[in-house]
């Protein structure tokens, strides 16, 4: 039997709902008999429309102005939560995504299950279920205290489909009390420029690790081979914190998931916390100098050899067929 | 500037983790070690401790066992005291109940400025134990900072975003949990391993800190383990070495793939 009523913690980007919403949104639908959205953002009417797309009849919406989203976001759940009595609420484990399921699990004296891959529903049981260890095992953890249920979900867990819905009906809340919270301010936003498709939403993903030997290898062999196939250059965390690297590229446990058609890394050994950002991608190719290297354990064709000779070649004869 | 650091100590990661059928938790066997990703929380309080001219340096820590080894290794690094809180109420303790007992650490290390902790631990990763901890003290959290600086009352810092970094600012006392690279943490000297044996560390119990049991352990986290089970596996495919045309077997498999 679904659940009554189930939120999504909604967020936005350049005006569009995130993917991970999206993707919240679709398994809200499965679950869920009412679903509805709640975002913290001037454009609620601007993303409305696609949230209505992908189920949610409504979206409760509140500006939080200068201050941080996920903190406003968490004030305006707060308020609603006793009248409106939804029984679960799904966040994306993302930055805001964790301000406000922080936040919120605090203000109403609840515990929040984080990094969930999958949410089950069982009669009156809901669990989450987590991978551990880089993804060997999952661990599945069931609610046992009073409603709403709080769930902090890792973007990609779950195919995003929409379900047809017209546009969501807008109720907004004028302001919320978010206490010294609220005086955190953004006073300005840095964005770093970027190339091709976004490294969640490309078919292809290549990725360079220690192996590529120094920074400057990244441009000519990672970056360039992801241009040719049209892809997006990701990285391991051994080159983010290195600072070769922005930590916008960063693949793994504490970086990106991703699920690419292609994955290819370069150079990379494939620490369980690297290999829990990737593995679900479809095809895998591994190059890397050493035969016993884990990564070879999960590609679909490992290629045994020095990046910096395969590399240049590969790019050479892609260039060639196109 | 008075800061409290909140440092996790933790099994070894270079060994890897296991559950315990019984308890379900994670195994602590053994000594714990100062979590490396705190390692930079302790380094920026004590470089913005000599930046604001003088102030101390305060461990927070949570842990099994009156663990201190990791604790000294971060006293070692030039921290001027440390909070313990160890109990063996607070096994199986979640995010919440952990958040519970550091914001009442916290205040019992006196008045402080500022308390940074991670953004996420390397061993639990749950990641809202900073948030919780700001909530619970009434306090803005700057998080995922890659860069702070204070001054005037004010902590500002750069926030990591998707797109970069905004930067975000907030009037103290408040949270900031840190990235990994926000500094690099100077390694312990003889000198700092010999004055950390004698510098004090506080031990409390729950019920000092004013919580009751039941918000903590087993019984706060008010969730319950169902199944642990292996992951399905993902097969490895073929393997080939390059003899100078492998490039050509990928070539293949891309068109195969119809990537190409
Ligand atoms: C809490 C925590 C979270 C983490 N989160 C992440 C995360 O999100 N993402 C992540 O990636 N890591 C993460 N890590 C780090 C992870 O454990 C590894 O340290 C990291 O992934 C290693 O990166 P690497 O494979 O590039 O480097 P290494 O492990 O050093 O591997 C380099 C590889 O390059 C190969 N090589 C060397 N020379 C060549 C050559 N000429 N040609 C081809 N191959 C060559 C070597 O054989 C080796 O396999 C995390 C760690 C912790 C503790
Ligand atoms: N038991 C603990 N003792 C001290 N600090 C902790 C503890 N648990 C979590 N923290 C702090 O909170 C951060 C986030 O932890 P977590 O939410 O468990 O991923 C950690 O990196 C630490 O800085």
């Amino acid at each position: 039997m679904p659940l009554p009523k189930v939120w999504v913690y909604a967020e936005g980007e350049d005006g569009k709902a995130t993917s991970a919403t999206l993707e919240l949104l679709t398994k809200a639908r499965e679950i869920g008999d009412t679903v509805e959205a709640v975002y913290s953002g001037a454009d609620a009417d601007t993303i409305a429309p696609q949230l209505g797309e992908y189920g949610a009849t409504k979206v409760h919406s509140v500006d939080h102005g200068s201050s941080l989203s996920g903190v406003i976001g968490s004030a305006l759940l707060a308020k609603l939560v006793a009248d409106e009595q939804p029984d679960l609420i799904l966040f994306a484990q993302s930055y805001d995504g964790r301000d406000a399921m922080g936040r919120l699990s605090v203000k109403l004296d609840r515990p929040v299950l984080t990094n969930g891959n999958g949410v089950e529903v069982d009669g009156d049981t809901v669990a989450v279920s987590t991978a551990v260890f880089g993804g060997n095992t999952i661990v599945t953890t069931a609610f046992a205290g009073e409603k709403p249920y709080l769930a902090g979900i890792r973007p990609k867990s779950f195919a995003p489909e929409p379900s047809g819905g017209g546009a969501a009906e807008v109720v907004k809340v004028d302001s919320v009390d978010a206490g010294r919270a609220a005086e955190a301010q953004v006073l300005d936003h840095h964005v770093e420029e970027q190339e091709g498709p976004k490294l969640e939403d490309a078919d292809v993903v290549v990725s360079g690790g220690r192996g590529l030997g120094s920074a400057e290898a990244y441009e000519p062999l990672v970056e360039e081979l992801a241009k040719v196939l049209k892809g997006a250059s990701g990285a391991s965390r051994a080159i983010v914190d290195a600072g070769w690297v922005p930590y916008s590229k960063q693949v793994g446990q504490t970086g990106k998931t991703v699920k690419p058609k292609v994955y290819i890394a370069i150079g990379i050994s494939g620490a369980t916390q690297h290999m829990v950002g990737m593995k679900g991608s479809d095809n895998i190719i591994a190059i890397n100098k050493d035969p016993e290297a884990p990564i070879f354990s999960v590609s679909d064709l490992g290629v045994v050899g020095d990046a910096s000779k395969v590399v240049p070649k590969l790019i050479e004869a892609l260039k060639a067929k196109t | 500037m008075n800061i409290a650091v909140c440092v996790k100590q933790i099994p070894d990661p270079a060994t890897p983790g296991e559950l315990d059928p019984e308890t379900k938790t994670l195994k602590r066997e053994g000594k714990l070690i100062l979590d490396d990703s705190d390692a930079y929380g302790v380094e920026m309080a004590l470089q913005l401790a000599d930046a604001a001219g003088g102030g101390e340096v305060t461990l927070i820590s949570m842990a099994p066992n009156d663990e201190v080894s990791g604790l000294r290794t971060a006293l070692a690094m030039g921290a001027a005291k440390a909070v313990l809180v160890s109990d063996p109420v607070l096994q199986g303790s979640d995010a919440l109940s952990t958040a519970k007992v550091i914001a009442k650490a916290v205040e019992r290390a006196g008045e402080m400025d500022l308390v940074l902790t991670a953004t996420e631990s390397t061993d639990g990763y749950t990641g809202t134990v900073p948030e919780q901890v700001a909530e619970l003290l009434g306090w803005p959290s700057l998080t995922f900072a890659k860069h702070i600086e204070t001054a005037d009352g004010k902590v500002k810092i750069q926030r990591q975003t998707e797109a970069g970094f905004d930067i975000v600012e907030a009037s103290l006392p408040a949270v900031v949990s840190v990235t990994a690279g926000v500094v690099e943490p100077r390694y312990p000297s003889f000198k700092g391993i010999m004055a950390a044996k004698n510098k004090p560390v506080d031990n409390a119990k729950v019920a000092d800190l004013g919580l009751s049991e039941d918000e903590v352990g087993w019984k706060g986290a008010r969730q319950e383990i169902t199944s642990i089970e292996a992951a399905p596996e993902r097969q490895a495919g073929e393997k080939i070495e390059d003899e100078g045309d492998a490039h050509e077997r990928i070539v293949a498999f891309l068109e195969q793939l119809k990537v190409i």
